[in-house]
Formats: structure tokens, C-alpha cells, sequence
């Protein structure tokens, strides 16, 4: 009986059985109970990407966003000041508002006709006399208790206490400030619209892939080829780029060695500084001697979790339906005073994301392949080792690989559990 | 610009016959993923656009599901019949009715007519299967007696909502 002595803390967490140091089990992809689990304790807990503040650049600008699965409204207010309201109404828990954007200081339930100020305060209900009078009920629109953002991106948690979103970030807040720096005058907009693509996927499949260097060459082979693109040769063997785990399950592909290899300003989008001239002259004008470094080394390819991607010229929004089901939404960078570069990055993007999207159709066909492959019963367990043999430590302390390594899996997986196990 | 006088059913090329069985033909090929034979109906200026969200979004500042000059309507069917397009490897099985046929008006200076039609498709996929509905405006051009289309636009129904992979020819 000495078993039962041992301190509880020495046996492996649930979790920890599901996933080792080298292999996940395929029941977190396809298991219901688990996504309830992570609703509770990833989506409706931790910081989580809901959209952009250009997207509400006046006062009185609403768009409706989701978080996790709850429909939230995203509000200027007077003041200017960002808020997440849920989409119900303190009387009877209807639907408030039913526009997708707009602009209006007030929303009116349809229902009984109660309105609320774009802050979620209650500012009247009709035939007052019912509850006593004017002002007598203590009730408001819900809002997401915090909603901070970083470089303009908007991330609300549901938990009223924890770490702070720049906490959360980390070391990935330097990748949305290297984004910025791509606009000379350090600011990104995104006010594109987006795309929604539906995918009978389990939301993780996307967030693994966001910085799985190994992929691109197999599943993109028929865009690169008749396209003639060199994205393809960023992520090979002989590639020096390489695959950093962030920490806190963010994780990038670092392409500035490829980038400085070649020192071609704008190579990273495919152009040149003179068929951009407007652009590259205002980020001369704005950042001098650095305007060259910031040209070269481009923009990041990052995924912050659990649901924000960086792809370069395009921002990812993942959002989870179900274990089997999710919704990618996608748009275009626009960088604030760069004209004639945001026409182009619309462009790309349109061709590449999207439900046609020339590159990001075929992400998802795996992705539901893939959904599909792991229903199998064996192997129980997928690898999430590769690279394991080579990764190192950077000079600042963060894990590496190769370019095709697995380095930044691992990474979400090890924030993952820490989460899930949380009680 | 487009007149909405009375549509020249008339015209040689545009006779009312003639314009459905060219929107039948086109969609024909579509359905059948028969790549040369659709992208030979195209004028050297053409233009594909299905909109996204909004019917009425600027394509030059706003995110389309497709918005394709001729030169990428070349490079998407190219990647098409490398047959690794892996969203369309293997090809969904379509087939769609093409109905409600109205001219709309015509162009004496480009002669171009204007024709919008409503559609519902079906699709068959390893996923599931899938319909989709909408309202097409054609761009009919004559070119050398022959109709050529100058532009597609696709208003789906459902626009506003998230889409499945649309990896075919709609």
C-alpha cells in the first residue's frame, strides 16, 4: 500500500499521458470532451486574437468578431477607448445586434426593445414603470473583462485576473513590432475585410502548420512551380532560415538569415526598391540608415498563440467551431503610408488565402485530411519530433532548428499542457 | 457604358440562342474541369472576380475570394493541371444548373452585352458534398463572330459567411 503514499504531484497529469516529449496522441484531435476542456481553459481563459483597432477607427465603429465561440461585438466607444461586448441581452438573453459593422453610439435589442451604449452600459428599457421606474436595473451587456492590444492588434481574455497580454506575448511582441517597422510610419492597419474559410479540421492541425517548415515544398509544390517562386528553397535542407520556439506556444520561421544572405532590399516580397519607389523612399525618409536592414530582413512569419499567424503580408484569425470544424479568417497587411505596396500585398493575398486561395486551399485540404487520417485508430500517436537531434539554443536563449524542423510544435505543445493542466 | 435599352437579340452574334448556349458551354467545361477548353472562352483582358462579404466591395481595396486578371486565370489553371492542386486532386464532382437568363444591356463601343444568370451547383468531395447558389454577371464580347467572355462575376449566396474550399471553377 506504500503506492497510495506517494505524493500526488509525482503522478503524471492527464495531459502529460497525451503528450510526450516527441509524439502527441491523436485523441486531441478528435476527442469532443477535450474540446470542451479547451474552450474552458484555453479560449475562454487565455489571450486570444480578435481583430484589429483599424478596424474601428472612429468613435461609435462596431464590428462583430467571434472569441473562442461567442459572438462579441467590438466597439469604439467616445472616448475611444475598445471594448468586447457578448451579443445578448440582459432581458432574455436575445441576440442585440445583428449587423455585421457599423457605426452607431447605441444598440437596440429588437426583442423588448431595451438599448445599451456602445460600452454595454444599459441606458433604458421601454414602459419603465414595470420594474419600478427609470434606472432601477442594475444590468449591462457582458463584456470581455480584458481586452488590451499590441501594435493595434485587439486580444480579449475572459479571465479577470492572470498575465498581462504583453506577458503573454513575450517574445513574439517583437515580431509585430518588426511588422510595424515595415510601414514608415510604424503602423499596420487591417481594413482589407476578411476572408472566412470554413475547415472541418481540429483547430491545432492549423496552429502546428502556421511555422512547419516541412510542408511547404510537398503541399505547395504545384503554386511554386508554375509560379517560378523562391519560397520553396526558404524551406529546405540547405536553407539557413531557421525555426525558433518563442515561448509561451509562440513559435517562428526566421527568414532574415536567407534575407541577409542575399542583402536584396524587398526580395522578401518579390519586388525591388524601384518598383516600389514611393515606398522605399518614405522608409528612407523614416528610418535612415536602418530603411535598408528593415527592406531586407522583411516581415515575420509568426504564430501566437493560440489562434494569431503572421504570414509576412497576411494576418490569420483562427477561430474553433467544434473538435472537427473551425474558421480561418484571413486578410491582407496594409501598411499605414505605403500605397502603392498595399495594392500589391492586397493583390498576393487575394491570389494565395482564402477558400480559392492559390496556397492556403491546399493548407486546408490537408487539414481536413488530415482531420480524416486520424480518426484511424493506429498509430495512436502522431511525431512531433523532428529536429530533435539538431536543435540548439540561440544567444538568446530561445530553442532552434532547421528550417523544416519541427522546433516550434513542440513549443505549442509544451504550453498546451501547461494549460490544460492548470486547474 | 452598359445601356439598358432593349437588348440587341437581334445582333448576329448575340442572338438570345446563342448567348445561353454559350453560358451552358462554359458551364459545361467547368463542371468537367476541362481546363483548356474553359480558358479558351476568355478574352485577353478578362476579368474573374467572386466577391467576398460584400457584392458591392471595391476588388482594389477590399479582399476577394477571387479576383483574377487574365494572366492569373493562366497561372490558376496551370496550377490545376500540374494535378497537385491538392484542393482539386482529385477534381470535385459538379454539376450545375444555370437559369433566370437576362440580358441586361449592351455596349455598342466594346460590343459587349451584359447577362446575368442565377445558378445553384452542386459538389461532391472526400469531405462532403456542398451547393452552392448565386448570381453571375457575364461580359460577352464578340470577337471575330465569335462570344468570348470579357467578365465573370460570382455573387454567392451566403457570401458573408465562411465558405468551404472553393478549389474548382465556379
Amino acid at each position: 500500500m506504500t503506492e497510495l503514499l506517494e505524493p500526488a504531484t509525482t503522478a503524471p497529469s492527464r495531459f502529460d499521458q497525451l503528450i510526450r516529449p516527441r509524439q502527441v496522441h491523436g485523441s486531441l484531435y478528435t476527442n469532443p470532451e477535450i474540446f470542451t476542456e479547451e474552450l474552458a481553459k484555453i479560449w475562454h481563459t487565455t489571450w486570444v486574437f480578435v481583430g484589429h483597432d483599424s478596424e474601428v477607427g472612429e468613435p461609435g465603429d462596431y464590428v462583430r468578431k467571434t472569441l473562442g465561440t461567442q459572438d462579441v461585438i467590438m466597439t469604439r466607444d467616445s472616448d475611444r477607448q475598445v471594448h468586447l461586448l457578448l451579443n445578448r441581452c440582459a432581458h432574455r438573453g436575445n441576440q442585440v445586434c445583428d449587423s455585421a459593422k457599423g457605426n452607431s453610439k447605441s444598440f437596440r435589442c429588437p426583442y423588448h426593445g431595451w438599448t445599451y451604449r456602445n460600452t454595454g452600459e444599459l441606458l433604458g428599457y421601454p414602459y419603465h414603470q414595470g420594474y419600478g421606474g427609470k434606472g432601477k436595473l442594475d444590468l449591462r451587456m457582458a463584456s470581455v473583462p480584458r481586452v488590451a492590444s499590441y501594435q493595434g492588434f485587439v486580444f480579449g481574455s475572459f479571465a479577470t485576473d492572470g498575465p498581462s497580454l504583453i506577458d503573454h506575448l513575450g517574445a513574439a511582441a517583437g515580431e509585430l513590432d518588426r511588422l510595424a517597422r515595415l510601414s514608415p510610419v510604424g503602423k499596420v492597419e487591417l481594413t482589407a475585410g476578411w476572408l472566412k474559410h470554413r475547415t472541418q479540421a481540429n483547430w491545432k492541425l492549423l496552429a502546428e502548420n502556421e511555422t512547419d517548415g516541412y510542408h511547404p515544398q510537398f503541399v505547395h509544390a504545384s503554386i511554386f512551380g508554375v509560379t517560378g517562386s523562391p519560397i520553396g528553397a526558404l524551406y529546405s535542407e540547405k536553407s539557413t532560415a531557421v525555426t525558433r520556439n518563442l515561448g509561451n506556444g509562440h513559435s517562428e520561421n526566421d527568414l532574415r538569415p536567407e534575407f541577409r544572405n542575399y542583402a536584396e532590399p524587398m526580395r522578401w516580397f518579390g519586388t525591388t526598391p524601384e518598383r516600389v519607389p514611393e515606398y522605399a523612399a518614405a522608409m528612407r525618409a523614416a528610418y535612415g540608415e536602418d530603411a535598408e536592414r528593415i527592406m531586407i530582413e522583411g516581415g515575420p512569419h509568426v504564430m501566437i498563440f493560440p489562434n494569431l499567424f503572421v504570414a509576412e503580408i497576411q494576418v490569420f484569425n483562427i477561430q474553433p467551431v467544434a473538435v472537427d470544424d473551425c474558421v480561418q479568417y484571413s486578410t491582407a497587411v496594409q501598411l499605414t503610408g505605403s500605397g502603392e505596396l498595399n495594392r500589391r500585398m492586397l493583390s498576393q493575398s487575394i491570389g494565395s488565402v482564402g477558400p480559392a486561395g492559390m496556397l492556403l486551399a491546399d493548407d486546408t485540404e490537408m487539414y481536413e485530411r488530415n482531420q480524416r487520417g486520424v480518426a484511424a485508430r493506429s498509430p495512436e500517436w502522431l511525431e512531433v519530433s523532428r529536429g530533435t537531434n539538431r536543435e540548439s539554443v540561440d544567444d538568446d536563449g530561445f530553442t532552434i532548428g532547421g528550417a523544416t524542423d519541427e522546433v516550434g510544435m513542440r513549443g505549442f505543445w509544451s504550453h498546451y499542457r501547461a494549460l490544460m493542466d492548470a486547474s | 457604358m452598359i445601356s439598358s435599352a432593349p437588348p440587341a437579340t437581334d445582333h448576329p452574334t448575340f442572338t438570345r440562342d446563342r448567348i445561353e448556349q454559350f453560358l451552358y458551354r462554359e458551364a459545361r467545361h467547368a463542371d468537367e474541369s476541362d481546363y483548356d477548353a474553359w480558358e479558351s472562352l476568355w478574352t485577353d483582358d478578362a476579368i474573374y472576380w467572386v466577391p467576398a462579404d460584400d457584392p458591392d466591395s471595391d476588388p482594389n481595396t477590399t479582399v476577394s475570394v477571387i479576383f483574377d486578371n487574365r494572366s492569373r486565370i493562366s497561372t490558376r489553371l496551370k496550377q490545376l493541371r500540374t494535378g497537385k492542386r491538392y484542393a482539386q486532386a482529385p477534381a470535385s464532382q459538379l454539376r450545375r444548373v444555370i437559369s433566370n437568363v437576362e440580358v441586361i444591356g449592351e455596349d455598342p463601343a466594346t460590343a459587349e452585352v451584359e447577362v446575368a444568370a442565377n445558378f445553384l451547383l452542386f459538389e461532391s468531395k472526400a469531405r462532403g458534398s456542398e451547393l452552392w447558389g448565386g448570381r453571375t454577371t457575364y461580359r460577352l464580347r464578340a470577337v471575330d463572330g465569335e462570344i468570348r467572355l470579357a467578365y465573370k462575376k460570382v455573387v454567392l449566396v451566403g457570401l458573408d459567411k465562411p465558405l468551404a474550399t472553393l478549389g474548382f471553377l465556379i
